[in-house]
């Protein structure tokens, strides 16, 4: 019998691969957008939700994955499907650097310090000094890709296929990291770190490569973004965006893998949403993202600290039971 | 000449950086906790301010009137909000803090917009005392710093409800057998907190105007200088404040350019939590396992 878990991927499998049949254009590229969100989450959701670590600057990584991505292409004439890789191991190598401050740095200062990060990101993307690879504060323009061999899909089409084909590689990796003894490990040192060193576990060795990897992922969301959107500019890689990025991953469901889908639904669409009631509420509407983000945070915290993920599955729990009595 | 003008300068949002520093040290002593949302509360309570200068009140009235409401909506927010959570992991904290700064920085824009205002500053007309280094809000601000500094020392050290607030903070089982309440004392830390962090609020808007995200930078130097002096140590994270306003300014000028002076702050944090995690003044952290 398949497993309930297996259906709901199926499910989700089905949607997004029927998708570019029904949206098409502007709806495409959020979708595009959602799962770069998803693997940008993914990758945050490792480190921080399986490992203990938290970081609120992970848009920070995800920004060395679009502008990497976007000199490479621009710059040094790469095609974007080695700029994407190339740039999503350069952030690897930087997420695993950060790590080793951040090995000494217990919960608390580890926030402080990639709270920083994420502040000072803009500031540094657009310093005058390297202008002539960032393109200052103008940022880079690069040309959206086609679909090769003659497929026949168009440039929105094709992106989102891309996006898919990154986010299902990568969601199988992380679903198999996690159920493994990775995973074991990663949580026993989040859980107690003394008991998983005296167990054996290399604490210092996980938790700089899992914030490599957690790097890597958002470099590769990064790098994903740079090419769907086009453009990279400083302005957009801001303090809000490694906070919407804590939302997601604390809206889908902390600890979870499917959860981030939600996660990445939530953060992509809910701005989108706001941003259409400013018929009615005039430039107030600015505010709503904001304070729906918010309320939202304290409330899953106090009610439901597993998430989406966790209300879906404990209601499907409660409709199985409910069947079999 | 310039130096000392980017020195005194450096000096007057050092100081306002020191205060802020202040307000997390008070809620870091009483709860092991920084409060990501001390800078969205800050500006909040500048807003209220505003308004109320705004209408035609008299800037010292408003002044006290902001402080004490920012002293009972920081009181408020400790008993709703942060209460629930006194057990949950640091994570849960982290998240729920930064859900806060989220709902101010929401609050403040729908009521009151997300354009720039100007903000009145008390100390008009000439330069003090000749100084020409300093313009005559600087020179106040930093007046009103270590006035703040010395009614929270007075605070702490000569009135009954200081020393159970220090007692509750050092040792809450022993406090509360003595009968301290030690509930309270906490939602009294954090109520200081939020009043210390309005005068910062009031004494920044003039120079960096008042907006929605006004606070950003300030309360990441802020970050840097209490890390920088010692997080548990209230003198330690005052000198830390002074210390990275004058760094932020003297660096900003000569070495790194006024563009990217946020990476000061960065720097520091890092460099102060891999050197010396305790920071200049702070006690070192020794866990039992």
């Amino acid at each position: 019998m398949v497993s309930l878990t297996n259906l709901g991927w199926l499910l989700i499998a089905v949607i997004a691969l029927a998708l570019p049949v029904f949206a098409s254009g502007y709806h495409l590229y959020q979708f595009s957008q959602v799962l770069i969100y998803a693997i940008a989450l993914l990758g945050l959701n490792l480190l921080t939700g399986f490992n203990g670590q938290i970081s609120l600057g992970h848009g920070a990584f995800f920004a060395i994955g679009g502008y990497g991505t976007a000199i490479l292409i621009t710059k040094f004439g790469v095609p974007y499907w080695a700029a994407i890789p190339i740039s999503s191991l350069v952030c690897f190598g930087a997420g695993f650097l950060f790590g080793f401050p951040a090995l000494r740095l217990g919960g608390l200062y580890l926030a402080l310090a990639t709270f920083a990060l994420a502040v000072a990101a803009p500031q540094i993307l657009s310093y005058k000094g390297f202008d002539n690879f960032t393109g200052g504060s103008q940022g880079l323009q690069m040309p959206k890709p086609h679909a090769p061999f003659g497929i026949p899909l168009n440039v929105d089409q094709w992106i989102y296929v891309v996006c898919l084909i990154c986010a299902a590689a990568l969601f199988l990796v992380a679903i198999n990291l996690v159920n493994g003894r990775v995973g074991r490990a990663l949580i026993a040192i989040r859980d107690h770190p003394i008991a998983a060193e005296t167990m054996g576990v290399n604490a210092a060795l996980y938790k700089t490569t899992c914030f490599g990897v957690s790097a890597l992922f958002a470099g590769v969301a990064g790098g994903l973004s740079a090419v769907a959107v086009g453009f990279v500019s400083p302005d957009s890689f801001g303090l809000v965006l490694s906070l919407s990025f804590l939302v997601g991953i604390v809206v889908g469901g902390l600890a979870s893998i499917s959860g981030m889908i939600f996660g990445a639904l939530f953060i992509e669409f809910v701005p989108n949403y706001a941003d259409q009631l400013s018929v009615y509420f005039g430039e107030g509407a600015k505010a709503l993202p904001g304070a729906i983000y918010g309320l939202l945070l304290i409330l899953i915290m106090a009610v439901a600290p597993s998430g989406v993920a966790g209300v879906i599955r404990a209601a499907v729990r409660r409709l199985l039971d409910a069947a079999r009595s | 000449m310039e130096f000392l003008h980017q020195f005194a300068s450096g000096l007057a949002l050092g100081g306002i950086y020191a205060i802020m520093a202040l307000a997390l040290v008070m809620i870091y002593q009483a709860t092991q906790l920084v409060n990501f949302a001390q800078g969205e509360m800050a500006m909040f309570s500048t807003y209220l301010a505003w308004q109320m200068i705004d209408s035609g009140q008299p800037y010292w009235l408003a002044f006290i009137v902001t402080v004490l409401i920012s002293f009972v909506g920081g009181m408020g927010i400790e008993r709703i909000v942060v209460r629930p959570f006194a057990k949950a992991p640091i994570l849960a904290s982290v998240i729920v803090f930064i859900g806060l700064s989220f709902i101010f920085n929401a609050l403040a824009g729908w009521l009151y917009g997300y354009s720039i205002q100007s903000f009145d500053t008390p100390f008009n007309g000439r330069p003090w005392f000749g100084n020409v280094y300093m313009s005559a809000h600087e020179s106040g601000s930093v007046l009103v710093t270590f006035v703040v500094l010395a009614l929270v020392y007075a605070f702490f050290r000569f009135t009954p409800l200081g020393l159970a607030l220090r007692a509750s903070a050092q040792n809450p089982v022993s406090a509360r057998l003595v009968g301290v309440r030690v509930g309270w004392m906490l939602a009294m830390g954090w109520g200081l907190a939020a009043a210390i962090g309005a005068v910062a609020g009031m004494m920044a808007a003039p120079i960096v105007y008042l907006d929605p995200n006004m606070m950003g930078g300030i309360l990441l130097y802020a970050f840097a200088g209490a890390v920088l002096g010692g997080i548990d140590n209230p003198w330690g994270a005052v000198v830390g404040g002074f210390v990275v306003g004058v760094m932020e300014n003297i660096v900003g000028a000569y070495l790194v350019g006024a563009e990217v002076k946020l990476s000061v702050a960065l720097v520091i944090i890092i460099g102060v939590l891999v050197v010396k995690p305790s920071g200049l003044f702070g006690r070192r952290i020794v866990a039992r396992v």
